[in-house]
C-alpha cells in the first residue's frame, strides 16, 4: 500500500484515540473550591480574555494569584485568549470574569477538548509526520511504522487529553525545531525553539543540547570565519524571538520580573507530591526537606544536575552530529528530571519526545523508556480517574511496538548501540554472550511488576498507617528504572564514536 | 441492575459491564474471521503482509465500521451474532454442511432478522447437500436425493427450534411471541426511513405532494397533518402514490430474490454462488421488506466483504455499497461528543478499504467509474451540511427532518445502484459461464 495512504491511517487512528480519551474525565473534574489543570486552562482564559496585559501576572482584586494564577510564558498567554475569544464567541458565561469560576458543563468541555485536540492536530502530528518522513535509511514501511508508534504513545495522549494540558504545543514546537536543524536551517530552527520556550518555561531542560549543539557547529566551521557569523545570526534571531513574544510587556522592569517570579517559583521548595525524582525517592530514607535549608537544597539540586549532564554536553559540544545531538536531548532532560529542583511528574513528557524521536534507532530501549515513563504518570491517573484509558492504551502501545520494530528480537548488544562498549570491557566478553537473553528477561521482569503495581494501585486499598503506599512505589520503582536509563544513555552518547557512516543500511 | 423496576438504571458500573459483554462475545466473531480467512484462496501471494487478501479481509470485517457503532456505541449484539453468521458460512465452505446447517438455525433463534437469508441458505443446502451429485453438465441429478441428509438437516432445524421455543410453547404464549416478534403494526418505515426502495418511495410521493398542492391538482385540506418523518412509529398513509401493505412488501421482496435463488438452483457454483445468493437475499429483503432498520445493511456488507477481495468487480460493488450503507449509520449517533469519532471511525475505515482494495486489484482496470467517485465524493458535502450548516439556519425549527430526509434518499440511491448492479453482475456471470460450457 502506498505510504500516503497508510500515513493517513495512522494519523486518523491517532486522532481516533485521542478524541476517545478525551470523552474521559478531565483533572479536577467536580472538585470544588479548587478543581484542577482545567479549571486553570479555563480561568487564565478568562483572565486574559477579561483584564488588560498589564494586570496578567500580578496579584489585583480582580486577578487573585492563588486562585491558578498564570505561572507560563506569555504564548500561553496569547494561547489562552485566543480560546477565550472563540468561547465568547460560542457563550460569554464561560469566561464571563469572576462568575464562571468552577464552571464545567457537557459542552465546555466538549469546547475545551475541542481547543486541545485542534492544537496537536496543528502543531505536533504534522511535525512528527515530517519527521518520519524525513529519517534516513529507513523504509517506508518503517517511517510509518514509527509514526504510529510516537503518535500512540500513551503519556502525551492521557496528559493533553485526558488530564487536561497543552503540552503538544510546546514539545511539537520543539520538535519543529529539530526538524529544522536536522535539515541544516539552524536559524528557523532557533525560532522555533524560542518559541518553545516562550510557551512552557520547562523547555530549557532542552536549551542546553540546543546551545552546545549549535555551539559545536560554530566552532567547527571556525570560530574567525563563518562560525562566528553564524553564532552572530543564532544570537540576533533569539534576542529577536524573544522580544517578538515579550513585546506587549514593553520595556517595564517590574512586568518583567513579575513573570519571571511567576515562572520560576524558587521558594516552593525541592519536590511537590510524589514524583519519580531522585529527592522524592531519597527522602523516604532521609528526609532531606527537614535536614538541609531551602538555600542549600537549590544549590545542591544545581549542582546534581550540571554535574551529570556535563559529559554529554562536552561531547556535543566538541563532537556536534545529529545523533549525538538527539541523544543529549534525551540525556539532558532526564538528568533535570531527576536532580532539578520543583519537578512535576508530567516533566517527563519533555523525555519521552526526545525519546521518539529515537526510536527507531533503539527501538527495545526506547520501547522500554516509554512504558516507565506512562507507569510513572499512573497516581496522577488515577487521581484523574483515567483509569480505562491507561489500561487500554499502554497495551495497545506495547502491541504497537511488538508489531512494528519485533523488539524482542533486538536487543543484542549492537542493537542496543553498545558495541563500542563492550569491545572497551574486553574482560567481561563471556558475561556478553548471554547478553540479549539478560536484558529480555530484565525487560519482562520490569513489564510484570509494572503490571502487578499498577492493578494494586487500582484495586487494592492502601494499608491505614501508609495511604500513600502505592504512589510511593511507583515513584520509586519508576526512578530507580530512569536512574539505570540515565547511565545507558550516557554510556551511548559517550562512547559514540564518529565511524558510525559505514554501518551497513538496516 | 437485574431489577426488573429499574427502567433507565445506568450506573458507571452496569455500564461497564454491558460494554464488556459486548467485547467478550465479539471474540465469537474473530473467530469466525479466523476461519473465514482460511476458506480464501490466496491465488495473489503477496510477500507483504499489508497486501495478502487474508489480511485484507480481516481488517475489513474486524474494523467494519458499521459494527462498531451499531455494536459498541449504539449499544447491541451484533458482533456476536454476525461471527456466528460467517462461522456457519466458512463451515459451508469447508464442505461441513451439517455444522454450517446448525449453526444457522442457532442464529435464527437468536434474532430472526436473519430470516432475510434463509432462502439462500435452503435452496443451497436442498441443492449442494439434499442432492448429492450433479450432471456432466453442471445441472442437477435428480436421483441422487439422499433422504438421511434431509432428515438430518430437518432433525437439526427441530431440535434447535424445540430448545428456543418449546418453554413458550408448552405456556401456550407462542402467538404472542410471534406478535413482539414481527410487529406490523410498526408502519412501513422506521422514524429514520432506511436507505430502501420504499425511502425513494416516500421522496416521491412527498414530492408528487408538494408539487400538486402547488399546481392546485390536490385539497391541502384532505391531507393528514402528520408527516411521516416526523420521528414517530407509527402508520401512515401516502397521499399520491398508492400506500403499501405488510403483504405488499412480502410480494415485492419475493419477487427480488427469485432470480438469485433460480440461480443458485439450476448452477450452483458452489459456496461463491452461496454467497452471492445470500447477498443477494440480503439487499433484496432489505430493500423491499417491511419496517427495515438502516443496521440491516450490515447483513449484506459482511458477507460481500468476503467476495470483495477475490474479484475486482465485486471489490467495485463493495465499495459503493459500504460507504453509502455506512454513512446512512450517521443519523443512529447525534450527540456532539460522538460526531468526530463517527467521522474519524468512518474515515479510517473508507481510505483502508479503498487504498486496501486498490492495491490488491491494481493490475486490472480502475475500481469506480468516474460516475460513482462523484457520488460518493458528494456525501462530504451532504455531512458538512447536515451536521454543521442545517443546524445553524433557522429552518432547524420547522423542517428538523430534512438531514434525514436528505440522508436516508441520497444513500437509497447509492444501496439501490449497488444492487442492481450486483445483480446484473450475477446474472450476466451465469449465462457467459452457461456460454462457455456448451
Amino acid at each position: 500500500m502506498e505510504k500516503w495512504s497508510l500515513m493517513t491511517i495512522t494519523v486518523l487512528l491517532a486522532l481516533t484515540v485521542r478524541w476517545a480519551v478525551s470523552l474521559g474525565s478531565y483533572s479536577g473534574a467536580g472538585k470544588p473550591p479548587m478543581y484542577g489543570d482545567y479549571e486553570a486552562q479555563r480561568h487564565w482564559q478568562e483572565i486574559t480574555y477579561n483584564l488588560p496585559i498589564r494586570q496578567w501576572y500580578f496579584n489585583t482584586s480582580d486577578n487573585n494569584l492563588l486562585y491558578w494564577g498564570l505561572d507560563y510564558p506569555p504564548l500561553t498567554a496569547y494561547h489562552s485568549f485566543v480560546c477565550a475569544y472563540i468561547a465568547k464567541l460560542i457563550n460569554p458565561d464561560w469566561v464571563a470574569l469572576h462568575t464562571s469560576r468552577g464552571y464545567e458543563s457537557q459542552p465546555h468541555k466538549l469546547f475545551m477538548r475541542t481547543t486541545v485536540f485542534v492544537a496537536d492536530l496543528l502543531v505536533y502530528i504534522p511535525a512528527v509526520i515530517l519527521y518520519c518522513f524525513s529519517l534516513k535509511e529507513t523504509s517506508a514501511k518503517k517511517k510509518v511504522s514509527s509514526a504510529l508508534c510516537i503518535l500512540l504513545y500513551p503519556g502525551l495522549i492521557l496528559i493533553d487529553h485526558g488530564h487536561f494540558q497543552y503540552n503538544s504545543v510546546s514539545l511539537g514546537l520543539a520538535l519543529w525545531a529539530v526538524l529544522c536543524l536536522s535539515h541544516d536551517w539552524d536559524l528557523l530552527g532557533s525560532v522555533a525553539f524560542c518559541l518553545a520556550l516562550n510557551y512552557k518555561q520547562m523547555e530549557l531542560y532542552h536549551s542546553l543540547p540546543f546551545f552546545c549543539y549549535l555551539l559545536g557547529k560554530c566552532f567547527k566551521k571556525g570560530l574567525k570565519g563563518k562560525g562566528l557569523v553564524l553564532l552572530a545570526k543564532l544570537a540576533g534571531t533569539v534576542l529577536v524571538s524573544f522580544a517578538a513574544c515579550w513585546l506587549p510587556f514593553g520595556t517595564d522592569v517590574e512586568q518583567i520580573m513579575q513573570v519571571l517570579r511567576r515562572l520560576f517559583p524558587i521558594d516552593r521548595g525541592l519536590f511537590e507530591d510524589k514524583v519519580a525524582n531522585i529527592w522524592c525517592s531519597l527522602s523516604v530514607l532521609i528526609k532531606i526537606k527537614n535536614v538541609i535549608s531551602p538555600r542549600t537544597q537549590l544549590k545542591l539540586s544545581f549542582a546534581v544536575t550540571f554535574l551529570s549532564l556535563l559529559p554529554a554536553c562536552i561531547k556535543l559540544t566538541v563532537q556536534p552530529s545529529l545523533r549525538g545531538f538527539k541523544f543529549a536531548l534525551v540525556s539532558c532532560a532526564l538528568s533535570f528530571f531527576l536532580f532539578s529542583f520543583q519537578v512535576h511528574e508530567k516533566s517527563i513528557l519533555l523525555v519521552s519526545v526526545p525519546v521518539c524521536l529515537i526510536i527507531n534507532e533503539i527501538p527495545f530501549m526506547a520501547t522500554w523508556f516509554l512504558l516507565v515513563s506512562t507507569f510513572s504518570l499512573l497516581p496522577l491517573l488515577l487521581k484523574d480517574e483515567l483509569l480505562l484509558p491507561y489500561a487500554v492504551t499502554t497495551p495497545a502501545f506495547l502491541a504497537a511496538c511488538l508489531a512494528s520494530f519485533s523488539i524482542l528480537e533486538k536487543t543484542s548488544a549492537e542493537d542496543l548501540q553498545l558495541k563500542a562498549f563492550s569491545l572497551s570491557l574486553k574482560g567481561y566478553v563471556s558475561w556478553f554472550k548471554s547478553f540479549p537473553r539478560i536484558v529480555r528477561s530484565l525487560f519482562l521482569l520490569s513489564l510484570s511488576l509494572m503490571a502487578v503495581l499498577s492493578v494494586l494501585s487500582a484495586a487494592v486499598p492502601p494499608p491505614q498507617h501508609l495511604p500513600d503506599l502505592f504512589p510511593v512505589a511507583v515513584a520509586v520503582v519508576s526512578c530507580l528504572h530512569f536512574l539505570l536509563f540515565l547511565v545507558y544513555f550516557n554510556v551511548v552518547i559517550l562512547w559514540d564514536s564518529k565511524n558510525r557512516g559505514q554501518k551497513k543500511i538496516s | 441492575m437485574l431489577v426488573v423496576e429499574n427502567l433507565n438504571y445506568a450506573s458507571r458500573a452496569t455500564i461497564f459491564f454491558q460494554r464488556l459483554s459486548v467485547i467478550l462475545t465479539d471474540t465469537l466473531f474473530i473467530y469466525a474471521v479466523h476461519e473465514c480467512c482460511r476458506c480464501i484462496n490466496g491465488k495473489r501471494a503477496a510477500k507483504d503482509i499489508l497486501e495478502k487478501p487474508t489480511f485484507i479481509l480481516a481488517v475489513l470485517l474486524l474494523w467494519n465500521f458499521g459494527l462498531l457503532i451499531v455494536d459498541h456505541i449504539h449499544f447491541q449484539y451484533n458482533g456476536f451474532l454476525f461471527g456466528l453468521m460467517l462461522l456457519s458460512v466458512a463451515r459451508l465452505c469447508q464442505k461441513r454442511y451439517l455444522e454450517g446447517a446448525l449453526l444457522f438455525a442457532v442464529l435464527l433463534h437468536f434474532k430472526h432478522i436473519y430470516i432475510y437469508v434463509a432462502p439462500a441458505y435452503g435452496i443451497y443446502l436442498l441443492r449442494s447437500y439434499c442432492f448429492t451429485a450433479n450432471n456432466a453438465d453442471g445441472s442437477l441429478k435428480w436421483r441422487s436425493f439422499s433422504f438421511l441428509h434431509v432428515t438430518l438437516l430437518g432433525l437439526i432445524v427441530c431440535l434447535v427450534s424445540a430448545l428456543s421455543l418449546g418453554p413458550f410453547l408448552v405456556l401456550g404464549q407462542l402467538p404472542q411471541v410471534i406478535s413482539r416478534l414481527f410487529p406490523f403494526k410498526r408502519g412501513l418505515c422506521h422514524a429514520y426511513w432506511a436507505p430502501n426502495f420504499w425511502a425513494l418511495y416516500n421522496a416521491m410521493d412527498k414530492a408528487l405532494t408538494i408539487l400538486g398542492l402547488k399546481c392546485n391538482f390536490l385539497d391541502g385540506t384532505k391531507i393528514p397533518k402528520a408527516s411521516m418523518t416526523g420521528g414517530l412509529v407509527q402508520e401512515f398513509q401516502h397521499t399520491v402514490l398508492p400506500s403499501v401493505t405488510p403483504l405488499a412488501t412480502l410480494i415485492c421482496t419475493f419477487i427480488a430474490i427469485l432470480p438469485s435463488v433460480f440461480c443458485l438452483w439450476f448452477k450452483p457454483q458452489g459456496p461463491r454462488g452461496f454467497l452471492q445468493c445470500l447477498v443477494l437475499c440480503a439487499l433484496s429483503s432489505f430493500m423491499f421488506g417491511w419496517h427495515v432498520h438502516e443496521k440491516a445493511i450490515l447483513l449484506a456488507i459482511l458477507p460481500l466483504s468476503l467476495l470483495s477481495v477475490q474479484r475486482a468487480k465485486d471489490a467495485g460493488i463493495y465499495l459503493i455499497l459500504a460507504t453509502t450503507g455506512h454513512f446512512s449509520l450517521f443519523p443512529l449517533l447525534f450527540t456532539p461528543p460522538e460526531l468526530p469519532i463517527k467521522i474519524l471511525l468512518m474515515l479510517l475505515f473508507t481510505v483502508y478499504s479503498f487504498s486496501s482494495l486498490k492495491s490488491l486489484f491494481r493490475r486490472e482496470k480502475p475500481l469506480l467509474t468516474w460516475l460513482e467517485t462523484i457520488y460518493l465524493i458528494q456525501l462530504v458535502p451532504l455531512e458538512i451540511f447536515c451536521e454543521i450548516i442545517f443546524p445553524l439556519t433557522p429552518w432547524k425549527r420547522h423542517f428538523p427532518f430534512v438531514p434525514l430526509l436528505l440522508t436516508s434518499v441520497y444513500c437509497a440511491l447509492g444501496v439501490t445502484y449497488a444492487w442492481l448492479k450486483l445483480y446484473i453482475s450475477v446474472l450476466t456471470e451465469r449465462t457467459s459461464v452457461r456460454q462457455k460450457a456448451e
